[in-house]
């Protein structure tokens, strides 16, 4: 009985075959996110994914702003189908939850109202002279590392346990609105028990922490971060979370959303900086990892090209307790081999 | 400290276990029929003062009752006494006798004149 109400809370993840759409923050936040998806889908699990170099903005940011009307977003999205089509693929993967919740919403107000869709083809061909079939499957690229958890399994060189306790760690996993908020049956275990980083968590051999404000959003709430007379709301946001996840000690927190990952790792710098306060016992913060950085640090990945040391909260200390290798010395060399200059270490935030 | 131009905004839950209640226990003694309202907001319709100036009646009421007393003090004064909010109430809350009393409370006049005013207005 359980079984078979579960498989209403189960997805169609493509399994092979992709056309990958990247997302425009995740680049410069969190720069080694992408390339390690890439590296981990080519490399770990032979898939062909199609990196097109000119994909362009899906207009979420300034959609969810007001600033774009949603008939552009229609036609900026249509373009995206167009060079997924002239590529030859059928399963869209867009790297960015904020997109995933723009292409569900444009593909279901174009399911209802076919119209639309007519509009958003014409649209396009009178601005490109181009046209567009829309994808057979849309999946996040944390569906497609869901799906194949068991399978990376075997190939990774670390287990999420504290190798001095040899307890399981205990994460913070926290999805995106976008992902399953909007469209409940486009994510995994829907919005009422998303499992989609949990199922990673627990396959890997760490403990979900289940905390009251798990399903809490993180504060970037678009308008709200924007404008900075709001970013007081935006930020209490944030901090009403680490207040309720404080208590359960956790070692990191995992995302699969480029907003919820930036304002996780950096709201707890502003927070030390304006109350002088950290959410971990030793004042180091709590890091926070996407889920590609996690995987790439479990299959072995050198944690400096994964880009962890562009991250407010440093990581070392989990590093520590997992037992992953790394090099101090080359946290900072870029790919020149040149030392790049060390950013200013905050006085509120301890770092190794 | 550096500055953000923007602070943590305070936010609006209320802490139950560390709320101080003695004052709305007090009220709730001397009008019973406080525990009777639901927030329909007839009384803040009806209300002469509330069309000239910021001056709520259930908003008072609601953060009275969720013992946040900041303020209220002074909006309380705003309130003429009319008795209108009293007769357009359909659950018959004693408004009129709720303002004076939040406002006795409010100036920490001791409750044992209280009662014997209550007393005295029943009479």
């Amino acid at each position: 009985m359980e079984k078979r109400y579960w498989n209403e809370y189960q997805k169609e993840i493509a399994d092979d075959h992709y056309f990958y759409e990247r997302s425009c923050i995740r680049q410069t936040f969190f720069p080694g996110s992408e390339a390690a998806f890439l590296r981990i889908l080519r490399d770990e699990l032979g898939k062909d994914i199609c990196d097109n170099p000119h994909q362009h903005t899906c207009t979420g940011i300034g959609y969810h702003s007001d600033v774009v009307p949603f008939e552009t977003t229609m036609t900026v999205v249509a373009r995206l189908f167009s060079l997924m089509t002239e590529c030859g693929y059928e399963n869209y993967v867009p790297s960015c939850v904020t997109s995933f919740g723009v292409f569900s919403e444009v593909l279901e107000k174009w399911e209802k109202e076919p119209q639309l869709m007519e509009k958003a083809r014409q649209y396009l061909w009178e601005a490109t002279k181009r046209e567009f079939k829309t994808p057979k499957n849309i999946a996040h690229p944390s569906d497609v590392i869901f799906k194949f958890r068991f399978e990376l399994k075997p190939k990774m060189k670390y287990q999420l346990v504290n190798r001095f306790t040899g307890k399981p760690l205990r994460v913070v996993e926290h999805i995106g609105c976008h992902y399953a908020k909007i469209f409940p049956e486009k994510g995994i275990g829907k919005a009422e028990f998303p499992y989609v980083l949990a199922g990673m968590i627990e396959a890997w051999g760490g403990e979900v922490i289940d905390y009251p404000e798990r399903r809490h959003c993180c504060g970037f709430g678009f308008r709200q971060y924007l404008v900075q007379e709001n970013r007081g709301y935006s930020i209490a946001n944030t901090k009403k979370k680490f207040q309720s996840m404080e208590p359960y000690e956790p070692d990191f927190i995992l995302t699969n959303c480029p907003g919820c990952s930036m304002f996780l790792d950096k709201w707890q710098y502003t927070i030390a900086e304006m109350e002088h306060k950290t959410y971990d016992k030793e004042g180091y913060g709590i890091p926070v990892l996407t889920y590609e950085e996690l995987t790439g640090l479990l299959l072995g990945y050198d944690p400096w090209q994964l880009g962890l040391q562009l991250h407010q909260v440093q990581s070392e200390p989990l590093f520590n307790k997992i037992g992953i290798a790394y090099n101090p010395d080359e946290k900072y060399k870029g790919i020149s081999g040149r030392l790049l200059p060390r950013p200013d270490r905050p006085e509120c935030l301890r770092q190794e | 400290m550096k500055t953000f131009g923007f602070t943590i905004s305070k936010g609006r839950q209320i802490n139950c276990d560390e709320l101080n209640n003695d004052k709305v226990e007090k009220l709730l003694e001397l009008v019973p029929s406080y525990k009777w309202c639901i927030g329909c907001g007839g009384c803040t319709a009806a209300c002469t003062a509330a069309a000239f100036s910021d001056y709520n009646i259930r908003r008072i009421h609601t953060a009275f009752y969720r013992a946040q007393y900041e303020g209220l003090d002074q909006k309380l004064q705003r309130c003429m006494l009319c008795g209108k909010c009293l007769l357009v109430c359909p659950r018959g809350v004693n408004t009129r006798s709720l303002i004076i009393n939040m406002r006795r409370i409010l100036a920490n006049v001791p409750t044992n004149t209280f009662k014997q005013n209550n007393k005295e207005e029943k009479q």
